[in-house]
């Protein structure tokens, strides 16, 4: 039945039962059957290196290639995305008890929907600018897989400090990763590191205008997933 | 941009391609697109929930969201727009399960075509981006409709010739660390320089 693989894959790709990178999946499953608890710092730290959502899970890649055309946008989205993880993970957390778990989605999605909108809100009335940049991929944190996947996978079954760390830690990998290829598109694609420039006047007037350009983010992402790969000795 | 209906056609499918120029709905095109059978699917899911989900979407933003509203106007002048986010997904989340269950019970022949994709529907992002980009644009009825038609044509053409190119690259002799993501992201790449080539058509500017 290609139907019953689809789900599989459904859930898969929304990070929301187990990551996508089959790897990653049996090293949590393996995780499972040790009853042995994870410490708070592994619970922090493995977000960002070992399952950085955007490199490892690939997870969220729409506002990861949207919005990293220059470090400061890439930075402006990373601190929305960090915002809206770490009280979506609170709330979830605190009310885990209380919740029932028929509608837990919809309700998951209502308190991420509201976080959602204080920082749209937010950076609209402090800097607009950035708003103006950003368009409508802070509305759409809302979508992001990554946030309803650690509401549902982390913090419907962990106390708030552990779900703080959690949350802290996926969305320092999400910075990380997006942060990174921000840099790389802005010195490449303008010459400039937060805007100031960075690069000889020769390089200045001929700009690879390619990297700011969507084509240009797509090459940069399958580059760094190659890297990341290469490093982690990973296939896929 | 001109408001004609073609531009808005046209520029949705080619010059503003949801996938390749906004990123959106990038899961799915990644997840699904290894194989022609699924796309073809998934492009066709997309197509039915995107123009319900902005006909009712827009429906709702003008009948009760928006300043000055025909239901809550009278009210509410400034309006609710702060509930757009919340109200959009949910209705959004809604739909596909109404719909999941229409073609189930009154189209079974589509519901076992299309089925097992409208879950995965809820949450990509293209639908939900599609709806705020109708709302942001100022679009008519008439206009939302045709765009919301074109950038699902725009997916699915995007979606079937990906699938198509991604069955060789299975094949293909690359090394070990480029296969799968990275190889489907530089062919992306490729694939998003040609349609840059579009920019302008018909006057067309990109967004």
């Amino acid at each position: 039945m290609p139907g019953r693989n689809l789900n599989l894959d459904i859930v898969n790709l929304h990070g929301i039962i187990r990551p996508m990178n089959a790897k990653a999946g049996a090293a949590e499953a393996s995780a499972l059957e040790q009853p042995k608890r994870e410490s708070n710092w592994q619970i922090f730290s493995k977000g960002i290196v070992f399952e950085n959502p955007v490199l490892i899970l690939m997870l969220g890649l729409c506002p990861v290639l949207a919005t990293s055309t220059s470090v400061r946008d890439a930075a402006g989205m990373s601190a929305a995305v960090l915002f809206v993880l770490l009280m979506s993970n609170i709330v979830v957390s605190l009310m885990r008890k209380i919740i029932p778990n028929q509608i837990r989605i919809p309700v998951f999605i209502v308190i991420i929907a509201t976080f959602v909108t204080i920082a749209d809100y937010a950076l609209h009335a402090f800097t607009p600018d950035l708003y103006k940049v950003l368009g409508i991929f802070v509305p759409l944190i809302v979508v992001n897989c990554i946030i309803l996947g650690r509401a549902e996978g982390f913090a419907s079954k962990n106390g708030v400090w552990p779900s703080i760390l959690d949350a802290l830690g996926k969305s320092l990998g999400f910075a990380l990763a997006i942060i990174i290829m921000g840099a790389i598109r802005e010195i490449l694609g303008n010459g400039t590191l937060f805007k100031i420039s960075v690069t000889p006047k020769a390089f200045q007037d001929n700009k690879i205008l390619f990297f700011i350009l969507p084509p240009g983010a797509f090459l940069v992402i399958g580059l760094m997933k190659a890297a990341v790969n290469k490093i982690f000795k990973r296939e896929g | 941009m001109s408001t004609g209906l073609l531009a808005i056609l046209f520029g949705a499918i080619f010059v503003n391609n949801i996938l390749l120029m906004r990123f959106l709905g990038l899961c799915p095109f990644f997840g699904v697109s290894t194989r022609l059978s699924t796309a073809i699917g998934m492009s066709g899911a997309v197509l039915f929930v995107m123009t319900f989900a902005t006909w009712i979407t827009w429906g709702i933003y003008q009948l009760v969201l928006a300043p000055n509203s025909a239901i809550l106007g009278g009210i509410l002048p400034g309006g609710l727009v702060f509930l757009r986010t919340v109200s959009f997904i949910l209705v959004i989340a809604s739909l596909v399960q109404l719909v999941e269950m229409f073609l189930k019970k009154f189209v079974p022949v589509l519901y076992s075509a299309l089925g097992i994709y409208l879950p995965l529907i809820t949450t990509n992002c293209a639908i939900l981006g599609v709806t705020f980009l109708v709302i942001d644009n100022n679009f008519t009825f008439l206009q939302g409709t045709i765009f919301a038609i074109g950038t699902a044509l725009g997916f699915g053409l995007v979606m079937i010739l990906f699938a198509a190119l991604r069955e060789r690259l299975d094949m293909a002799p690359i090394s070990k660390s480029f296969k799968g993501y990275p190889i489907a992201f530089i062919a992306a790449s490729l694939v998003a320089l040609a349609f840059a080539g579009f920019a302008s058509l018909f006057g067309i500017s990109p967004q």
